[in-house]
């Protein structure tokens, strides 16, 4: 469960999150809004590359935002980024095991934890290639192993889809929807495709300057007259 | 790259888990054996091959290659650019010097005791990599490059006083740097000079196939991604540094009891410059564009010497070798020249083809 309350973060004169409140209570959660709208700032603040102004983020029983950023990978907080990070020059299997090799446990445990990784996304090819040979599809792929091996407690997916194909991106969101019982995890998914959003979450929270607009069941939320309006500018118009 | 696609196509097939194999592939097997067979070489016949002079030229070749090796480290494998390596070089070659006339302890010790003292400094040299990257990190490595050949020179670069500081004002100074004791003639000399290096070059493959390399790799890649891998940065980029430094003062050591001499002249500050381009003709990401970039810093300014070529065509030699190199071959002439030689038979062999049947018609 993570709890975040009244956070706020400014950049200069521009205040990408303002007095966001949430709980994401466990499973799969959507997170959209418009582009702009701070998903992926609220991302960063998760992962500690931004600092912000005021407000709380308290992860299963956890004040995270006073640990130190690349203690919390060890922790359990997992992301993959809008621009795809696997590293080209290491192996898919190494690729995974340097997310994890800091974690602490034992070697085998460890080779287990990998390949079982590497398994659970689907990846069936030698680990042993090198990810600079490898397509679209798969480094997304890799990319969600990165974010799962071990034992991860927070999995912050920022626009997975994005550029796929619709029969992979299908692929993909079986993954995803696996990844809370096969892993334990919670998983925070950001996306613009609604159907993946739909598929993959109970709950979703909207966004839109900063600000909460909407959460609950995603079927209800995707209804919401706040939601569209936010979506199709309708809002402005209005105002 | 072919060899890692057909691995692939060919175990890829569904044999549960025992298709993994650890770490010592096939291709690494054969490796290990090729680098063998290579320094068995260097070490029993290339020295009977070669005069004095060009084994004296091959002694620098390789001290040079792990002064390359450590830019490859700091460059090619965790994305610090560095323009102080010559300098940390003169450090390390200076720091063996003062060791060796100061003191009498036994040559290995001296090389281990100046790789580590020389890792300090060169980690505090590496402290503003920890804020800056890119064009300032290289600014600022060059202007402490700068200010390390001021300081040896207005200190007297020593020449071989007695104790820790001593300095003696004759023309040719003291004594010279010492020799290890089983290797002082120059052949001897050469063929240690090899064991060390290789022993250095050991030590970097270790850490860029370990846990340190991997780490190494994401921060280059990106560094908020290694953040988000739980990569402690900190720790990773000094640890870079640091090893780097180490094999660059063993590398100055070496150095040190090869010249026997050390003149502060030896060490200008531009060279750092041009050992970047030499590592970056050889290959920034590859074990074996290190001596390649050896080899270029050291024994083609002795071939155009022998030829009685201007020592001024090396600069535009590296300018135009090293545009031919970003412009074809980001990843140097160490993978370059096997794709290119291969292109080249494949065009010949093609070539032949048609050649051949149509005499075959003819006759």
């Amino acid at each position: 469960m993570i709890d975040i309350d009244n956070l706020t973060v400014r950049f200069g004169g521009v205040t990408p999150l303002d007095g966001m409140t949430v709980k994401f209570e466990a499973g799969t959660c959507g997170l959209i809004g418009p582009n702009g709208a701070g998903k992926t700032t609220f991302f960063n603040v998760l992962s500690g590359f931004v600092r912000p102004a005021s407000g709380t983020v308290t992860a299963f029983g956890e004040d995270l935002l006073h640990m130190a950023h690349y203690k919390r990978a060890r922790w359990g907080v997992r992301r993959s980024f809008q621009t795809e990070q696997a590293i080209e020059e290491l192996s898919i299997y190494d690729n995974v095991a340097m997310v994890h090799e800091h974690s602490g446990v034992s070697r085998a445990q460890r080779r287990e934890d990998v390949l079982g990784a590497i398994g659970f996304v689907g990846l069936e090819m030698d680990p042993e290639t090198r990810v600079g040979t490898l397509g679209a599809r798969e480094r997304r792929l890799v990319e969600v192993a990165r974010a799962v091996v071990g034992k991860p407690r927070i999995v912050l997916l920022d626009e997975p889809a994005a550029g796929l194909p619709d029969e992979e991106t299908e692929h993909l969101s079986r993954v995803i929807k696996a990844i809370p019982e096969h892993m334990g995890a919670l998983v925070i998914l950001v996306d613009h495709d609604m159907s993946l959003v739909s598929a993959c979450c109970e709950v979703t929270a909207v966004l839109d300057f900063g600000k909460l607009i909407a959460a609950g069941p995603t079927a209800q939320v995707l209804r919401d007259d706040k939601v569209i309006a936010a979506y199709l500018g309708g809002e402005e118009v209005a105002a | 790259m072919t060899s890692t696609t057909t691995t692939a196509e060919t175990t890829s097939g569904r044999t549960g888990r025992s298709w993994w194999i650890p770490r010592l592939s096939q291709g690494d097997r054969v490796r290990a054996a090729v680098i063998t067979a290579l320094l068995l070489f260097v070490l029993l016949i290339l020295p009977s091959l070669l005069s004095g002079y060009w084994t004296n030229v091959c002694t620098a070749v390789a001290i040079y290659s792990v002064v390359a090796l450590g830019l490859g480290v700091l460059m090619g494998r965790t994305g610090l650019v560095s323009l102080g390596q010559i300098a940390i070089l003169a450090l390390g070659a200076w720091v063996a010097a003062r060791l060796f006339f100061a003191t009498g302890l036994p040559f290995p010790l001296v090389l281990i005791l100046t790789g580590l003292i020389t890792m300090v400094l060169g980690t505090v040299v590496g402290l503003p990599a920890l804020r800056l990257s890119g064009l300032y990190l290289a600014l600022i490595t060059l202007m402490l490059a700068g200010a390390i050949t001021v300081a040896l020179r207005t200190t007297n670069f020593p020449n071989g006083g007695h104790g820790f500081l001593g300095h003696t004002e004759t023309d040719r100074g003291a004594g010279d740097i010492r020799r290890p004791l089983v290797a002082h003639a120059d052949t001897a000399y050469f063929r240690y000079t090899v064991i060390v290096c290789a022993l250095l070059f050991l030590l970097a493959l270790l850490h860029v196939r370990a846990k340190p390399g991997r780490a190494w790799a994401a921060i280059r890649q990106s560094e908020p991604a290694a953040l988000a891998a739980g990569v402690n940065i900190t720790l990773y980029k000094l640890w870079a540094f640091a090893l780097a430094s180490f094999m660059t003062g063993v590398a100055g050591a070496l150095l040190a009891a090869d010249v026997g001499q050390l003149f502060t002249l030896a060490f200008p500050t531009q060279d750092s410059i041009t050992l970047l381009a030499a590592v970056l003709m050889g290959g920034i990401y590859s074990i074996w564009g290190a001596i390649v970039a050896g080899a270029l810093m050291r024994l083609l300014p002795a071939l155009l010497d022998n030829w009685g070529l201007p020592a001024d065509l090396l600069t535009i030699l590296f300018g135009v070798g090293v545009l031919q190199v970003l412009l074809t071959a980001p990843q140097g002439i160490v993978y370059q020249l096997p794709r290119d030689l291969k292109n080249l038979g494949r065009l010949l062999y093609g070539l032949v083809r048609k050649v051949v049947p149509a005499r075959e018609r003819a006759g």
